[in-house]
């Protein structure tokens, strides 16, 4: 018989806390509420990957095609949830090929935390067998990251990262590991962090400029309102439309914005940008007061930066305040979380309603509908065109779709005619602009949204990027539904051909492989249309199926995207296509 | 117009940030004159001086997005006429030279110079001051043959009563 002693068993209890870096990883993951990952393994990463397995009833860890598939789903997956999306990925190459996600969710505000798995700490720095200084590398496009070589050091970091990820702006965060670090021991604690000295999530509001941004709202005669993703991301667009009700402001979105107030609501005026809508635009330039709301005056917004909004005074709501005079001066600076300080300000300004100055945005709207979204929408002859496709979706979807996007015309064309109804519906690719984007945040959306319908359209090229993802898609059963508007050119950049470049289309023609049978190829129902007579019920099938469902759609081959407001002109000099 | 502005970083002590530092300047195609790290008065809280000739509205948007990264505490720039600023400079020259002529004796004295050390082959020589004042020395001091030459990067102090940080650091603290 065995005796133990009190030293023994103090020894023993000691050694049941212990767990290996590994394990403290995954523990850590469980406690921030995270249950689906997104991932790839390889060398430096195995320890890791290995005591996952222990964790499958608490962790789903979706195994992509490549890196890039797995960031670009953690991204729809945060976007469409509002959570922080994760991401696994080896050392070196696993690393270097998430960089394009993380740096497309920098731009666009997605919270993620991403680990990569690093050689061992002797070895840094020697050039080891897939050592790439990943920390030196993310830099310039992470909100912070951080390398562990210890396992002691997990807890305190996976922490961090989680709280930096989510708060204030949120943003990218990774987490470089060593292979020590993952396979040392270490008691493990876990404390939520919610505070660190030098970092100051959310500035201080303040009472003046609330007051100054009242007053500058009560007496505006043109007051138009620009909202972003900060509104999405800050939890407010019932304050967004409280504050519109009340002052009778109308608004227009940028292109990250959208769907933050539905497309229907009557102070709704439609998209900003390059490719946005005509009347938000041009009024721009009308307006006597500017109110950008959670959004960054990007160039594609704001045109000519010197003939931006001439005539207008301009508050600025916004939680980062490095954004502030950044690109526009401003005249008022509201800084906070939106969902406050537009809470605040609805309730001290005055009731209005600008019936006139709203009014004034339908002479334009009538004009776009009659040069571009009538020719777009309802064409009669021809080969379909993308905003038909749009159109039918539309018919179909009753506004009830998550539409993810890749990068191109077809993501303008989307942007600009899908009728957003709910919150937290439009996934692109916006600051960054990366093509391959959209197929596999489509994949990642659905994992998080599974009672929503998740759409992804991209153009032919785009979707050459990441195809691989529909291993994952066939694999994990993800009911995405795949719209593939196919011009057969790089279509963007061939307007721009057409548009400044004489007519040249250098590079920008481009074959396909048959995307049905590529489907089939993986087990994926496929359908292609060209015929406008079955289009409506084509879509309709792939709204009505429960299975990946991919649907070819052979657009016209030269359309192009107006209105557009050419690089370098002012917001107002907007053309539409058929002036000469 | 470019004007000379002295950015004051007061950050943790953390590995890498230095790189976050000149990613930020690098970004803008900006040049850093001159750079230099130390322990501030706060204990555990590191500073940062980083001389750069810029326009003020890029100094601005730099200052705010160095402020933003989450290492670092707080940033301020500032203008010469708002610090006290030095900065040191060594120089070696052939021992010989003082032997053959007197007057390299009184160039060193005129500035205020201290001799370091002096071997039989050279005489090491260190000055304080503004860059144009330990420049003009170089100068002086060039035609004696210079056998080596450095200058460290400018160290300020503002001329507030006390560290820019004090009473921030306290406040967040609470
Ligand atoms: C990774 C990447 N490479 C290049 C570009 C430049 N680019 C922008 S749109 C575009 C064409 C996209 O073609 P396609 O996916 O067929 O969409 P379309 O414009 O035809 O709808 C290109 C090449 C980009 N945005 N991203
Ligand atoms: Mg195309």
């Amino acid at each position: 018989m065995e005796t133990i002693t009190l030293d023994q068993k103090k020894i023993k209890r000691k050694e049941h806390k212990r767990v290996t870096g590994s394990e403290a990883i995954l523990q850590a993951l469980v406690i921030e509420n995270i249950k689906t990952v997104f991932g790839y393994p390889g060398g430096a990463i195995m320890p890791l990957y290995d005591k996952l397995m222990d964790f499958d009833d608490k962790l789903h860890h979706i195994l992509t095609r490549h890196e890039q598939g797995a960031v670009h789903a953690a991204q729809g997956f945060a976007r469409v949830s509002g959570e922080v999306g994760v991401c696994f990925a080896t050392s070196g190459p696993g690393a270097a090929n998430l960089l394009t996600g993380i740096a497309d969710a920098f731009m666009d505000s997605t919270p993620l935390v991403c680990f990569t798995g690093q050689v061992f700490s002797h070895l840094l720095g020697s050039d080891a067998f897939q050592e790439t200084d990943v920390v030196g590398v993310s830099m310039p496009v992470t909100k912070w990251n951080f390398q562990i070589t210890r396992a002691n050091e997990i807890a305190e970091a996976v922490a961090k990262a989680f709280y930096i990820a989510r708060s204030g702006r949120p943003g990218p965060v990774l987490l470089d590991i060593t292979k020590d670090a993952m396979v040392g021991e270490v008691d493990f604690h876990y404390k939520k962090c919610d505070k660190i000295r030098s970092y100051i999530p959310l500035p201080v509001t303040k009472d003046l400029y609330i007051q100054q941004a009242v007053e500058l709202i009560d007496n505006a005669k043109k007051p138009f309102v620009l909202f972003g993703q900060g509104v999405t991301l800050g939890l407010a667009e019932l304050e967004l439309i409280a504050f519109l009700e009340k002052t009778g402001i109308p608004a227009a979105s940028t292109l990250l914005g959208l769907s933050a107030l539905p497309n229907d609501h009557e102070l709704y005026t439609g998209m900003l940008g390059m490719h946005g809508n005509a009347a938000p635009n041009i009024k721009t330039n009308e307006a006597d007061l500017i109110i950008g709301i959670g959004m960054r005056f990007d160039d594609r917004v704001t045109g000519k930066v010197t003939e931006y909004a001439p005539n207008a005074k301009k508050i600025h709501f916004e939680i980062d305040k490095a954004e502030v005079n950044k690109i526009i001066k401003v005249d008022v600076k509201v800084l906070g979380n939106v969902k406050h300080t537009l809470a605040e300000v609805t309730t001290k300004v005055s009731q209005n309603s600008h019936k006139e100055w709203r009014n004034s945005f339908k002479k334009i709207d009538q004009s776009e509908q009659k040069r571009v979204i009538k020719k777009e929408l309802f064409p009669e002859i021809g080969k379909i065109t993308m905003g038909e496709v749009m159109q039918k979706l539309n018919i179909v979807s009753e506004g009830e779709a998550v539409i993810v996007t890749d990068v191109g015309q077809h993501q303008m064309i989307a942007s600009r005619y899908y009728n957003f109804k709910n919150k937290r519906s439009n996934i692109t690719s916006g600051g960054l602009g990366t093509m391959g984007f959209g197929l596999p945040a489509a994949m990642g959306a659905k994992i998080a949204a599974p009672d929503r319908k998740v759409v992804s359209i991209s153009g032919d090229g785009g979707f050459q990027m990441t195809l691989q993802e529909l291993g994952t898609i066939a694999h994990n059963k993800i009911p995405v539904k795949m719209i593939i508007l196919n011009n057969s050119y790089l279509g963007m950049v061939r307007q721009w051909q057409e548009l400044f470049f004489d007519k040249r289309y250098a590079s920008t023609a481009m074959t396909s492989p048959d995307f049905v049978k590529l489907a089939d190829s993986y087990g994926i129902k496929g359908e292609c249309i060209s015929d406008r007579d079955n289009l409506q019920e084509a879509v309709q099938r792939m709204w009505d199926s429960d299975q990946p469902y991919l649907l070819e759609i052979k657009v016209k081959t030269k359309g192009n995207v107006f209105p557009m407001i050419p690089a370098g002109c002012a917001v107002d000099q907007v053309v539409f296509g058929d002036e000469n | 117009m470019n004007e000379e502005f002295t950015i004051i970083i007061f950050s943790e002590n953390s590995i890498g940030l230095l790189n976050r530092i000149t990613i930020n300047f690098t970004k803008r195609k900006l040049s850093i004159d001159s750079l230099t790290v130390s322990e501030s008065a706060i204990k555990g809280v590191f500073k940062f001086t980083i001389v750069v000739r810029c326009a003020l509205n890029t100094a601005e948007n730099l200052v705010k997005q160095l402020d933003k990264q989450i290492d670092i505490l707080r940033t301020f720039f500032l203008r010469d006429s708002e610090i006290l600023h030095q900065e040191m400079a060594m120089y070696k020259i052939e021992t010989s030279t003082f032997t053959e002529s007197n007057k390299v004796e009184g160039i060193i004295r005129k500035y205020n110079a201290r001799i370091l050390e002096v071997t039989k082959e050279f005489t090491a020589i260190e000055k304080t001051g503004h860059k144009r004042e330990t420049q003009q020395l170089f100068e002086e001091l060039r035609p004696y043959g210079m056998l080596q030459f450095v200058r460290s990067g400018r160290v300020a102090i503002t001329r507030l009563k006390k560290e820019l940080l004090s009473d921030y650091l306290k406040k967040i603290e609470k």
